[in-house]
Parts: C-alpha cells; structure tokens; sequence
C-alpha cells in the first residue's frame, strides 16, 4: 500500500532526510516517530505530494507520488500538523468545499459529509465557525477533512498534540476505528500512542532510518521507550563512549 | 472549471463574511460620491459663468462626458490602486499562514484551478464595487445627455483596469506569508505601472513609446475617451494572462526549490 525507496530531500546545504525506506501494508497503522526535527513533516509532505523529494522514490496505493501525483492525491488524505481550516467557514460548509475540491461525485457529497461528522463526533458544531470551535474539535475537523473522500492511505501528522488526556484519548479511538481497511501513518513523539494503537513502528533520526520493526517483535524484552533512547542515542553519541546496553 | 469555480464561490463567500470586504466596498462608493458631487459642482458652475458670457462656442464644447465622467473615472481608477491590493493580499498569503495552502496543494487539484479560481474570485467583487459606481453616470443619464456609448466604454476601460489589478494582487499575494508585504508589493507595483509613461515626452520614440505601451494609464485614457481599440484589449489580456502565467510559476515553485 505505502512503499518508500530511498527517499532523500535536501533544502539547499541542508539534507532534512536522506535515504529513507519503509514500507506499511494496507490496514497497518504505522507509528512514525523521532525527536523533533528529525524529518518526519518533511517525509509526510512529500508522500502527500506537497513538497517534492530530491531523490528517491515512493509509491502509495500502488501509484509514484512523483510521476502520478493527481492519482496519489485522490487517494491520500492528509491532516498536516496545524489542521489546514478556514477560520470563516462552519464545519458544514468547510467539510463540502474540501469534498469537492478532492473531486468528489456532487450526489456523493451530502452522504460523505454526513459520515465524516458522525464518524468524527463533529454533530453539536456542524453550523458553528470552524475559528470559533475548541482545539479538540478543531482537531476533529481536520480528521473529519482528511477522510471525507474515504482515502485509502490516511497521513495524520501529530494528530493528538495540544489536545487533553480526554481528547486524546478519544482521537485515538478514532484513528483505531478508521484504520480496518486503510492504511495509516501516524507521526507523534508520544510512545505509549504509539504502542497502544500502532502495529509497524518507523524510528528516523536526524534525517536518516534508525528502525523498522513491527510492535510485536519490537516490544517483546524492551519498552518501547527504552527502544526509541537507545536508537536515537546510537546514532548520535559517540560509540567508544556508549555505555554497554 | 469546475474546480476552479469552488475555489472562486468559497473565495467571494469569504469575501462577504469579512468586514475588510465592506470597509472596502463603502469607502470606494463615498469617495466615487464624493467626485461626483464636486465635479457636478465645478461643471455646474462653468455651464453658469458661461451662459452669463453668451459664449455659444464655449457652451457647445462644454459636455457632461468630458467634464465630469472621464475625470470621475481616472479618479475612480487611482482610488484602485489603493483598494485592489487590500482585497487581493489576503488570496493566497492567508492560505499560506494558516497551512490551508497545505489543503489546497494536496488535493487533486490543478495549480491552475488553484489561480484562476482565486482570480476569479477577486476579480468578481472588485467587478461589483466598480459597478456599483455606476449609479453616478446613471444619474447623469436620469437628468441630462451624456453620450451613453462613451460612458460604456469608459466603465468597460475601468473594469479592464481593475481585472488587471487583480492579477497583478493576485501574483504579489503568492509571493509570501505576510499579507502587508503583498499589499504593498501590489500597491508600489501598480503606482509603478501607473506613473511609468511620465519621462516618456523626453525620452526619444523608442523608449518614450515604449514606456507609454507599458503604462496603464495610457490604455485605460483611450476607453474614458470612448476609444475602444483591440490594441489596448490586447495589451489588458496580457497583463492579465501574464501575471496569471507567472503565479502559475509562483505557486509551482514549491515543488522545484
């Protein structure tokens, strides 16, 4: 479903992510973690077709990101980590437009908005201002927007950041429940989201692959807190120093 | 198209839902009432003195067309310059600052649907606000005989004016983030644009005729004199389809840098 050949992205001088390969099946959940800057925002933007990459190559739902972008698109849906609303638009109205512009069927349009806010619990705020809505059911929105065309990859890029342990707790639910047939990548850098939701976990590091392994076998001797220190130590700390694990 | 014409209905409805949109709509329609007023004035005296003098010449060449609607629309045109670049700063600039530009980008959108559709948007309310304007040369009509063929051609000129105004916002607002650096990137640019043909008298025919090309104000006179010639509808559509073109490029850049 998610296939990702030595992907690499250079701004300039500066290489934000270089040789990365991963790849998810349909219906996984991938945990994408690293510490901040290590290149997950960059990876997710060019698999969502919104920055190009320097080299390499990725494939989603079978299709290149690069030479047939449109179709990739059409089957993508993306929450960036701002959820990407217009201040001045009601849920309703907001969830149509974005139903439209992913190329939606006009008669397909009514029913879709109708699921997305069931599924997202957006009902009490459907004719409410999306700039007047709480960060929590901001948040809801930007899912709500990401899986109206039912897409068969969902990329949700921090998606409990900011929020409470009652909303957090519920955006987890809901990435579980939506996961069944799709496929999603998850970046975070809270782990126990991650071990609790997450079947195949992805660790990069400054740019580069530290880890790829499914949770099972992952956290079968270690937690998966002590998994993450110690990949992300390995590549960075000097290793005549490195205390012997 | 149809793409494109979501983009533009979202953008207008926008546009309403935001009180810069009406700031802008009645300042324009005070100030068009107030050139209007004082130009009436003015003509209204000249027509007093003149007939006082039984000065027939005078009095034949003394018409509402050219004494108080071409100047009410190369007053309404510099108003513009200020107005255009409020409304468009915010088209692409906001949609950046607020990561919607993300949503915009990642959908199975054409760059192109993106542009036109937002130009059209623009396009469609400055449009109204110029139309609106359109009350005084009606009042004219009302109460007395202005060459009605001329007043058309000189809204027509305006409307062209202002569609490439709005390309020209349009492509400053794709340049940054920052709403105030669009609008006076825009603002300077067409000032620039408007006041470039000032050297041409002394600057030899080739150059003096050049500048004079490129001049906006030099194509939108001939309409306000009811001179509609396809040279200047050429010249507006390239300005048009330039600045368009080229925040095509603006946009796509994203995915070269």
């Amino acid at each position: 479903m998610l296939e990702v050949q030595n992907l690499t992205k250079r701004y300039g001088d500066i290489v934000a992510v270089q040789n990365l390969s991963f790849s998810a099946k349909q219906g996984q959940i991938l945990g994408f973690l690293g510490p901040n800057g290590a290149g997950k925002t960059t990876t997710m933007r060019i698999l969502t077709g919104f920055l190009p990459a320097s080299g390499g190559s990725a494939k989603v739902a079978g299709f290149d990101v690069f030479t047939e972008s449109a179709e990739v698109r059409r089957r993508i849906g993306y929450l960036p980590e701002n959820p990407p609303l217009y201040a001045d638009m009601t849920t309703d109205a907001y969830l149509r437009f974005v139903a439209r512009i992913k190329g939606m069927a006009r008669d397909t349009i009514e029913e879709a908005t109708d699921r997305a806010v069931n599924t997202c619990g957006l009902e009490r705020v459907r004719h409410r201002l999306l700039g007047h809505l709480s960060k929590g059911f901001r948040q809801r929105a930007g899912l709500a927007q990401a899986l109206i065309h039912d897409p068969q990859v969902l990329v949700l890029d921090e998606p409990t950041i900011g929020l409470d342990p009652v909303q957090i707790r519920e955006i987890r639910a809901l990435v579980r429940q939506l996961a069944g047939e799709r496929t999603v990548i998850l970046s975070t850098h809270i782990l126990p989201e991650v071990s609790q939701i997450c079947e195949k976990v992805v660790i990069i590091n400054e740019g580069q692959m530290v880890l790829e392994e499914d949770m099972d076998t992952l956290t079968r001797d270690a937690t998966l807190e002590d998994v993450f220190l110690r990949s992300i130590s390995k590549e960075t700390a000097d290793p005549t120093t490195e205390e012997p694990a | 198209m149809r793409n494109a014409l979501t983009i533009a209905s979202r953008e207008i409805r926008s546009y309403f839902v935001s009180p810069i949109a009406y700031v802008v709509l009645t300042g324009y329609l005070l100030l068009a009432g107030w050139f209007f007023f004082n130009l009436l004035a003015r003509f209204n005296m000249l027509l007093t003195i003149y007939s006082a003098q039984q000065n027939p010449e005078v009095l034949m060449r003394l018409n509402l067309n050219e004494f108080v609607i071409a100047p009410l629309l190369h007053n309404l045109s510099v108003v513009l310059v200020i107005l255009v670049p409020v409304i468009t700063m915010r088209t692409l600039s906001e949609e950046k600052k607020t990561g919607t530009y993300e949503l915009l980008l990642t959908s199975p959108l054409r760059i192109s649907e993106i542009v036109l559709g937002k130009f059209l948007g623009a396009a469609l309310f400055v449009g109204l606000m110029v139309l609106l304007t359109g009350i005084y040369p009606l009042i004219l009509l009302l109460y007395g005989n202005p060459e009605i063929t001329v007043v058309l051609s000189g809204y027509l000129g305006l409307l062209l004016l202002a569609t490439s105004f709005v390309a020209i916002g349009i492509l400053t607002s794709s340049f940054t983030e920052n709403q105030i650096i669009a609008a006076v990137t825009c603002m300077v640019s067409l000032l620039l644009l408007y006041v470039i043909s000032w050297p041409a008298d002394d600057a030899g025919d080739t150059i003096g005729g050049l500048l004079r090309y490129v001049s906006l104000t030099e194509h939108f006179a001939q309409f306000a004199k009811g001179i509609i010639d396809s040279k200047d509808l050429v010249y507006f559509g390239t300005v048009i389809g330039l600045a368009l073109f080229l925040t095509h490029r603006s946009v796509e850049s994203i995915r070269w840098r």
